[in-house]
């Protein structure tokens, strides 16, 4: 299969690649670009652990075509903290114990901020649901919901 | 109740993995690779029961790409007459799970692997192989493979005398059972059943192996314990383990089913033969298909009350899906069902039934959320009979200090009782309920463990901490052990490091499972500091030149003490690090212990459920988890097992189940079909921390992992009973069979 060539934007820097057709950006992210941050949980959509942008939407980068990347911007997890200033999100998970073995952290993170983006005053109802294709299997979501409740507070307070 | 004059014990501290794990660096099984890596990919059995009379693998060799195939034949074999335990495994069963034999016992079952260049070139000279299979009659469910004509899976099992798919049994008697059934006024007999559940780990299996030349052999892969992985690698390869070299990478999520190997063997003969690193991942396919889950079950329970609640007698009788091969976990059903009471007259049997489904792994708690459910449910309906609130029923037969279980062991201190007082007290218990809504309540018993841990704990040159351990950190241990060396080094805890070794640079410890973690490495790691801090006594007592025992250790630094108090300034951590090449040399200490006295764990859970009457959704709307944790020694974390393990007994009792269609093939090998609760599903989930200290742990640990989840089941239920009047004793309580009985019921009216 001939290969294609890719122009694309992640985490700001421009970004080209090679890819076959049939090749998924989860793919060419951890094999090609060294970015490993988003995972294969499931390979069908379903987890949410592959979650990226591509322009500002939150798609599984598992279902998403490669070679759809040309002329888009693309955000991974990779480049979500500001050099050494972690995002509001990355430090609440952190202080507040919102993850466990860590595998739909990114994933999770990603989503929570495409939220954050859109709306940033949800209920908790609209974080549950926003965040319901993202999988966790260790914390029963608790902690990681009020995390993103009580990050979109601070987030407004500091606004 | 903790301390309140420690420092860190009991804080929330930021994790020492933390930060990699939010920016995405952390490197998990799949993320690391090698130059000169390769690809494998397992070709996997299309029956559920076969024999496999020949494998053919010349064209799927002659592939271009492919650079190693291997079967069963590249598989040290272990005659089926002779046990060779590791651990609770058998390594008999181990070398025909990771790829058939003599028979493909599931489908889904390995039957060969192979390496090429590229990920697809092995997925396509896997349809190269061809296997020659005697398709053979099928049995997945536990009546299916008990029954008369039941296709036998292995001629070498007999049970009573005859060819059977029972494995085995495990029993527990005390007292006289029909004497107390005799005794008492009311006696509930039901039969209850599970369905098979999946760990659900969010990370698939997956491993990156190197054999060198000289058989030097690198293994990168998430487990639960990397000396697990070199043992099983070893002796199924035929590898000497000093050869082998496992580096534990960050787990995605284990909850006992990363206790075996799948891939790790494969992928060591594969980089034998190719002279090549070899990466495998599993597809979540491919992990519901061939790996964990727990054991379906089927049991009958019975139990004898008095009208004032006394328990005179009670009996479950047990069978477990083991699948392919023998080993479902019966030990957990038979020994945690009635443990949380003070039974004079108690039986518990449990059988191990093979069925063709794939070989159970541990899954939180093995076998105890199948032991407590009926028997919880049995009590909530004794309760209602007699007219007793189902805590104080389960307050009157306690078990307490003293008790002898019916499974043997005489209880020390603990805090059962107190998880019902608490319960009782509970705003939650007492907190109206709406029309449709229910009320339930159920407690749990986990064994908790012991057993091998090493750590080691150097000073570096600048004076601050660098902590190793030997076992893999699935839910923040790293953060509890910082949290105890900082408050006995009495230093911040950002200036400790803590570390998971390798199997060349920690020693020996043993799996991360069993809720043994932090019991256990906080016993190796405080017994390592406490050495250090007797080293830097000595070091300061040089420097004064007084007495070692003149010298105690408070807030980071050395003091002089008694006679000698306040002679000298104290010497700091850094000062005395820095000047440890001119007093002595490297100070650093290790402990390597086989710990014990890891003393069971209790809980007691109150759910309530909505259930849609139109829809026959049952909605788990409030939830309280209950439990004596001995110390949190970091509450947040404590309170996340807690919390994930009730969110796993919800989907357990709601949802979770596989289809399998009629070939024996399970129908819904997908997170989209098998359905885990997501974050929408679920409400908070409040906890409740009891602290009793366990009297043989230097920080009063108990294990908290797993009694979470044991509970759950049963609370579910009886809080759907409370909603609609209807006693399910089949899991789960899914839309379809709740809106089934509500018809059934409708009907009957």
């Amino acid at each position: 299969m001939a290969k294609l060539h890719i122009s694309t934007t992640i985490n700001g820097e421009p970004e080209e690649f090679l890819c076959t057709p049939d090749e998924t950006m989860l793919d060419v992210l951890r094999n090609q670009l060294d970015l490993t941050g988003a995972k294969e949980g499931c390979g069908s959509g379903d987890c949410g652990a592959c979650s990226i942008t591509l322009d500002g939407t939150l798609v599984c980068s598992c279902l998403m075509l490669a070679a759809e990347a040309e002329g888009k911007k693309i955000t991974t997890i990779e480049g979500m903290a500001e050099g050494e200033t972690l995002h509001p999100l990355q430090q609440k998970f952190l202080e507040e114990a919102a993850l466990q073995c860590g595998i739909c952290t990114p994933g999770m993170l990603i989503a929570a901020k495409a939220l954050l983006d859109e709306n940033p005053d949800p209920t908790e109802t609209e974080v549950r649901f926003w965040l319901a294709g993202n999988l966790c299997r260790c914390t029963g979501y608790d902690k990681i919901i009020r995390a993103v409740l009580d990050t979109a507070a601070d987030m407004r307070g500091a606004a | 109740m903790s301390g309140s004059d420690n420092k860190w014990i009991g804080e929330n501290t930021i994790r020492p993995d933390g930060a990699d794990k939010v920016t995405g660096r952390a490197a998990f099984a799949a993320d690391t690779s090698m130059p000169g890596m390769i690809w494998g990919k397992v070709l996997r059995s299309p029956h559920a029961h076969a024999v496999i009379k020949g494998i053919d693998t010349s064209k799927a060799e002659a592939l271009p790409g492919v650079k190693a195939v291997m079967t069963a034949a590249d598989i040290v074999d272990f005659p089926t007459d002779t046990p060779v335990a590791l651990g609770i495994q058998d390594m008999r069963w181990m070398c025909r799970n990771v790829m058939a034999r003599e028979k493909a016992l599931f489908h889904g079952h390995p039957v060969a692997a192979v390496a090429a260049m590229t990920e697809a070139i092995a997925a396509e000279a896997c349809k190269l192989i061809e296997v020659d299979y005697e398709v053979l009659p099928h049995a997945i469910e536990i009546d299916d493979a008990l029954a008369p004509d039941a296709p036998i899976l292995h001629d070498f099992i007999e049970f009573e005398g005859k060819p059977s798919n029972i494995a085995g049994t495990i029993e527990h008697t005390k007292g006289d059972v029909e004497a107390g059934f005799a005794e008492a006024d009311v006696v509930i007999e039901r039969d209850f059943t599970t369905r098979p559940v999946h760990q659900g780990y969010i990370e698939p299996h997956a491993c990156l192996v190197s054999v060198a030349s000289d058989n030097k052999t690198t293994i990168w892969s998430s487990s639960q314990g990397q000396f697990m992985v070199r043992a099983m690698v070893g002796l199924l390869t035929g590898l000497t383990q000093s050869d082998i070299r496992a580096i534990p990478a960050e787990i995605g999520g284990g909850f006992g089913g990363k206790t075996i190997v799948y891939l790790e063997p494969l992928a060591t003969i594969l980089s034998k033969k190719s002279g090549r690193p070899v990466k495998m991942t599993m597809t979540r396919e491919e992990v519901m298909r061939a790996s964990g889950p727990t054991s379906g079950s089927k049991s009958t329970i019975k139990i004898g009350v008095k009208k004032d609640g006394t328990i005179t007698a009670a009996e479950g009788i047990y069978w477990l899906q083991a699948g392919g091969l023998p080993g479902a976990p019966v030990r957990g059903a038979v020994g945690c069902a009635l443990a949380p009471y003070d039974i004079a007259n108690g039986h518990t049997l449990g059988y191990d039934v093979v069925c063709n489904r794939s070989k159970v792994a541990a899954y939180r708690a093995p076998g105890a959320p199948i032991g407590a459910f009926g028997v919880e449910c049995v009590i909530d309906e004794l309760a209602e009979a007699i007219g007793m609130d189902p805590l104080d029923l389960r307050l009157k037969n306690a078990a307490r200090e003293g008790t002898q279980a019916v499974h043997g062991p005489t209880y020390p201190v603990m805090g059962y009782v107190e998880s019902l007082t608490s319960a009782k007290a509970h705003e939650h218990y007492n907190a109206p309920l709406g029309p449709n809504q229910g009320r339930g309540v159920a407690s749990g018993f986990w064994f908790n463990a012991g057993g091998e841990s090493s750590a080691q704990v150097n000073i570096t040159e600048d004076g601050n901490v660098v902590v190793t351990t030997g076992h893999p950190d699935i839910g923040g241990s790293r953060a509890g052990i910082a949290n105890i060396c900082a408050e006995l080094l009495g230093i911040d805890y950002k200036r400790i490091s803590v570390l998971i070794g390798d199997t060349a640079t920690i020693g020996f410890s043993n799996l991360t499972g069993g809720s043994r973690v932090l019991f256990a490495s906080s016993m190796v790691v405080t017994e390592s500091t406490k050495n250090i801090i007797r080293t830097l006594c000595e070091l300061a007592a040089k420097i004064w030149d007084i007495d070692p025992d003149a010298v105690e250790w408070e807030d980071g630094a050395a003091r002089p003490a008694g006679a000698n108090a306040g002679q000298f300034d104290p010497l700091t951590l850094a000062e005395l690090a820095a000047r440890a090449n001119e007093t002595g040399g490297p100070i650093g200490a290790g402990a390597q212990v086989n710990t014990t006295g890891a003393e069971g764990g209790f809980g007691t859970h109150i759910c309530d459920v909505e259930v849609d009457p139109e829809l026959g959704i049952a909605r788990v709307i409030r939830y309280t988890v209950l439990q004596d944790v001995g110390r949190a020694v970091h509450p947040a974390y404590v309170e996340g097992q807690m919390q994930g393990g009730a969110a796993q007994a919800i989907g357990w009792a709601l949802n979770e189940e596989y289809l399998y269609d009629k070939d024996g093939k399970v129908d819904n090998p997908g997170f989209l079909d098998y359905r885990m609760p997501v974050a929408s599903d679920l409400p908070m989930l409040d906890t409740h921390i009891i602290e009793i200290p366990n009297p043989k742990h230097p920080q009063g640990v108990r294990g908290v992992g797993e009694v979470p989840l044991v509970p759950g089941l049963s609370a579910v239920r009886n809080a759907v009973y409370n909603a609609i009047g209807i006693r399910f004793n089949d899991l789960p309580l899914s839309p379809p069979r709740i809106l089934a009985a509500l018809d059934v019921r409708e009907a009957a009216e």
